[in-house]
């Protein structure tokens, strides 16, 4: 998933609410009503026209030639430049808008976004805040995407492809979803909860040309005795199935429907499974879908059966994956036997994505495969590959884009077997890196200096020292002259992560280097209220902060003012704002939601702001706010 | 004024002072700007007239050691969610302070009150100050031992923390499916330890819920948790013998018939008699534990559930 701007949902009335900048947006600078780039001739008759009043006829023939020519633009963001231009564009734009692309849930309202994109195929609908995935947002904050589907229902007969991230989706909303649909292809969830094996069940029967079912890292909640057997419910006949991924649906699977469902599945390419599914079975899917480019291995490892049947030799199960010659991902491996490890040893110079991160496994163990894995572009991992498993990575993954290390234990005081050297040795071998999420306990300045310079194309920089406040291991120092060199020598970095001991010196480098930079994490950093004030002045580009737990306060939150609009959202949990400060920012910018609560049990009292989440929205505050919640 | 009178309950000031808590000034808007840090702290300790003042304070307060009680309902401008105890210990300044476990953060932010309150003049001392008090909390908190977890860090999905619950190291013989199943169990976002407190005792303790499948187990544990430290309070010198004696105070627990009974918090906030309920659904629900003495089961006050419990007793401002 992307983490792009949202910028689309605003018309050109809302441009003029950006007190007394003229609206920083990138496209263009229009205030009033004279377009720059439109086509000269035109551009006056097609401003003065009213949206109620129909063009005149040249202008009618003018926006069906737009139309053609604007199905070519995909691009979400040229897409919003355009229907900047003038109304005729506006228009001609929003009827030919395929995907709407919704950041925020709440920035707009469904009966709006669908009003204005009458013809759009695809949603993608983004609803909680990230800090949700780690506790910090109550449960039954909102998010639910029941109104959505609903409005949808109605308007959007033709609908094909829902995607939802951190929403609450019920099982309900999946069956009307199934029902409401007739051409619908695919649906991912990430993130998200509400449902069930009953919501599962309703899609998979009633969508009769599915094609993609990717459930990703979903809270699946299922009482043991309502659990259905939805893997049964696809059709009889041979489906259109291209990408079927369950990891995170915890009950077991009926495991003779499922492998007679990948049978007649021929185009099945991308079968991610659950733990439940064992390593033998998983071979007979294998042998059933050779065909397939993407798998999920369930776990990696027999349960020895009752009835003493003999357990799965390795060589068999080496053969397997010699047989399956497309395939280029590989993930799953919860509970992994390291017996069976060598059986993907054929497939490794093939693999372009590899997910280790749930095989706990030694770096013993992993290094075969990883000195294999030639190909390798993207790279998730335990951090018991250790620095030595990560020599091993950059020495011979040279195509390396993307890198995940995990922590195997999540805690602040754990021991990590990765450190500052396993990140110099990725950036030296690895230099075409664009992305990292790094968690480790030591690390120096000088390393990510290293990696800064090695590692030119970052986009993303996420570096998780999960001491609170560690500074540099070797010389004691803040983290500030790290991170500032990636700011500073990463020029295409948009997304930055930080963490150790770090003072507003940190934030003055992000302030004046980060000029991409779209999304910024902060846990436990800076002084002061500087820190926050030089992010919200100097990043231009800033759509996405998310703090906790940093002594910024209401001066801090009180100079992005100016800022607010062209975000998507700004949270802040545990730091040290007040109400006081947080009501001055609702009334300066009435299009701006702003709210602030508490831990759900926790009524809001005094004067202390414990969580603020503030975002713009063209539609005021939210209909469906929880009893915790205030919106001021 | 003079230390408060904890009525004999606690243990002495110093064992108030465990090194891993950490105080802040709250900016109680009264002008009184103190900072305590530390080793401020624990140089006030152990004297009762006017400390050497290495800083630029108001003398007459520090010489007040008062003892505290900072109620959920007084507290402001907190910078954190958690564990906002009432510690009856050493504080004693115009604004009302908090004891906090986590240590280098509180530094830190002390530091930076100060940065932003405190006069020109003492700011260059105070610049001074934070990093040094930081890097003595850092070594501090790397020194104690895993301390109350912070919510949401570090920034790990709930599915992927697993691991270490399952098995300690990855072994290198294949996994039996006993592992397999106890990983299922292991459901982390529903928070198996709980803080279990006994009435009379300053310091809880924390036990795992799923490592029992009964109530009897469950009160072999707290016996087990307590019992020494409930020797260590009544008598520090006989704590070795007396094993008798406190099998004596752990039986009936569950059933109401014993000295104390096992109480606990459930996922709404309320308080429940342990026993009611099947094993499975009190684990899912429990949120927190308690062990009172009988008699006060129908007298129980409503405490406030951001108040310290590992400091039972309220200590009051004389």
């Amino acid at each position: 998933m992307t983490e792009d701007c949202d910028g689309e949902e605003k018309d050109e009335e809302t441009r003029r609410w950006s007190p007394g900048q003229g609206g920083s947006s990138s496209s263009s600078s229009r205030g009033g009503g004279s377009g720059t780039s439109a086509s000269s001739p035109f551009k006056n008759r097609c401003v003065r026209g009213r949206v109620d009043q129909p063009p005149p006829f040249s202008g009618q023939v003018l926006e069906n030639v737009l139309e053609n020519v604007l199905q070519f633009l995909p691009c979400r963001r040229d897409r919003n430049a355009s229907s900047l231009v003038c109304r005729s564009w506006y228009r001609a734009e929003a009827r030919t808008r395929l995907e709407l692309f919704i950041g925020n849930c709440y920035a707009v309202s469904p009966a709006r976004a669908l009003g204005r994109f009458r013809c759009a195929r695809a949603l993608v609908l983004k609803g909680r805040p990230r800090f949700a995935d780690f506790n910090l947002v109550p449960v039954g904050w909102g998010a639910r995407f029941s109104p959505w589907v609903a409005a949808m229902a109605a308007a959007y007969p033709w609908l094909e492809r829902v995607c939802l991230k951190r929403m609450t989706v019920s099982d309900a909303d999946l069956a009307l979803l199934a029902r409401s649909f007739s051409s619908f292809r695919d649906l991912t969830l990430i993130c998200c909860d509400g449902f069930g094996t009953p919501g599962l069940a309703a899609v998979a029967e009633l969508c009769r040309n599915l094609r993609v079912l990717d459930l990703i890292e979903n809270d699946v909640e299922d009482e043991d005795e309502e659990v259905v057997d939805w893997i049964s419910r696809f059709p009889e006949t041979d489906t259109r199935l291209e990408s079927l991924s369950f990891e995170c649906v915890n009950c077991p699977v009926n495991f003779a429907a499922l492998e007679a469902l990948v049978a007649r599945s021929p185009s099945l390419r991308r079968l991610r499974v659950n733990q439940h599914v064992s390593v033998g079975q998983l071979r007979c899917l294998m042998v059933r879908a050779p065909q397939l480019t993407h798998l999920g291995s369930g776990s990696f490892e027999t349960v020895p059966v009752a009835d003493g049947a003999a357990e799965l030799d390795v060589a068999e199960l080496e053969s397997s994956f010699v047989a399956s010659k497309s395939l280029v991902c590989l993930s799953g491996f919860r509970m992994v036997a390291p017996e069976y490890l060598p059986a993907i040893y054929p497939v490794c110079a093939g693999l372009v994505s590899l997910n280790l991160s749930y095989a706990m496994t030694t770096a013993e163990q992993l290094k075969p495969v990883i000195l294999r894995c030639h190909n390798l572009q993207t790279f998730w991992v335990l951090d018991t590959v250790g620095d030595e498993g990560l020599r091993a990575a950059a020495k011979t993954c040279k195509h390396l884009r993307e890198l995940r290390v995990f922590p195997f234990e999540a805690t602040e005081d754990s021991e990590s077997a990765v450190s500052d050297a396993g990140l110099v040795a990725i950036s030296e071998g690895c230099q075409k890196l664009r992305s990292i999420l790094y968690f480790c306990q030591r690390m120096t300045n000088a390393a990510v200096v290293t990696m800064s310079k090695n590692c030119q194309d970052l986009v993303v920089f996420r570096l998780c020292i999960m001491g609170r406040h560690r500074p540099d291991h070797i010389t004691g120092e803040p983290m500030d002259e790290g991170f500032g060199a990636i700011v500073m020598n990463c020029k295409k970095l948009t997304r930055l992560a930080v963490s150790g001991l770090l003072t507003d010196k940190v934030f003055e480098y992000i302030a004046k280097y980060g000029k991409l930079v779209r999304t910024l994490s902060v846990a436990f950093a800076g002084n002061s209220d500087l820190s926050l004030r030089y992010v919200l002045e100097g990043c231009h580009k800033l759509q996405k902060l998310e703090i906790r737990d940093s002594p910024f306060g209401d001066a801090g939150l009180l100079s992005g003012i100016h800022h607010y609009y062209n975000m998507r959202f700004l949270w802040m949990n545990s730091c040290k704002l007040s109400l006081r400060g947080c009501k001055e920012v609702a009334q300066r910018l009435p299009r701006l939601v702003v709210e602030v609560f508490g831990d759900q049990n926790k009524e809001l009292d005094g004067d202390a702001v414990e969580k603020l989440y503030l975002y713009r929205s063209l539609v005021g505050p939210r209909d469906d706010v929880p009893s915790f919640v205030k919106i001021l | 004024m003079e230390e408060g009178r904890r009525g004999g309950v606690c243990p002495q000031l110093l064992d108030l002072m465990p090194n891993k808590r950490d105080w802040i000034v709250k900016d109680d808007g009264r002008g009184g700007e103190m900072k305590a840090s530390q080793l401020e702290v624990e140089s006030l300790e152990l004297r009762l007239g006017l400390p050497a003042t290495e800083e630029e304070k108001d003398p007459s307060v520090l010489s007040l050691a008062l003892f505290y009680k900072s109620s959920k309902t007084t507290t402001t401008n907190n910078n954190n969610n958690k564990n906002h105890h009432c510690a009856g210990s050493k504080r004693g300044f115009f604004g009302t302070f908090e004891s906090r476990t986590e240590g280098p953060q509180q530094q830190k932010t002390s530091g930076a009150n100060l940065k932003d309150e405190l006069p020109q003049s003492q700011e260059r001392k105070a610049a001074h100050e934070a990093p040094e008090n930081a890097s003595a909390a850092n070594m501090n908190s790397q020194t104690r031992a895993a301390s109350v977890p912070l919510v949401g860090w570090p920034p790990i999905r709930t599915f992927r923390k697993n691991f270490a619950t399952g098995s300690s190291k990855p072994s290198p013989e294949p996994q039996s499916g006993d592992l397999q199943s106890k990983v299922k169990l292991e459901d982390c976002k529903k928070g198996l330890f709980v803080k279990i407190n006994m009435e009379g005792i300053p310091i809880g303790r924390k036990i795992d819920l799923s490592t029992y499948n009964s109530y009897e187990k469950l009160s072999l544990a707290v016996e087990e948790h307590f019992r020494d430290l409930l020797a260590a309070q009544k008598d520090p010198s006989t704590a070795d013998t007396l094993k008798d004696g406190e099998k004596q105070v752990f039986t009936g627990l569950l059933d109401g018939t014993g000295e104390y009974s096992l109480i606990y918090e459930d996922n709404e906030g309320d308080r429940m008699l342990v026993g009611d309920v099947p094993w499975d659904m009190f684990v899912s629900m429990a949120k927190r534990l308690r062990v009172i003495k009988s008699t006060d089961l129908s007298v129980i006050r409503v405490q406030d559930q951001y108040a310290g419990k590992e400091q039972q007793q309220s200590v009051e401002l004389y």
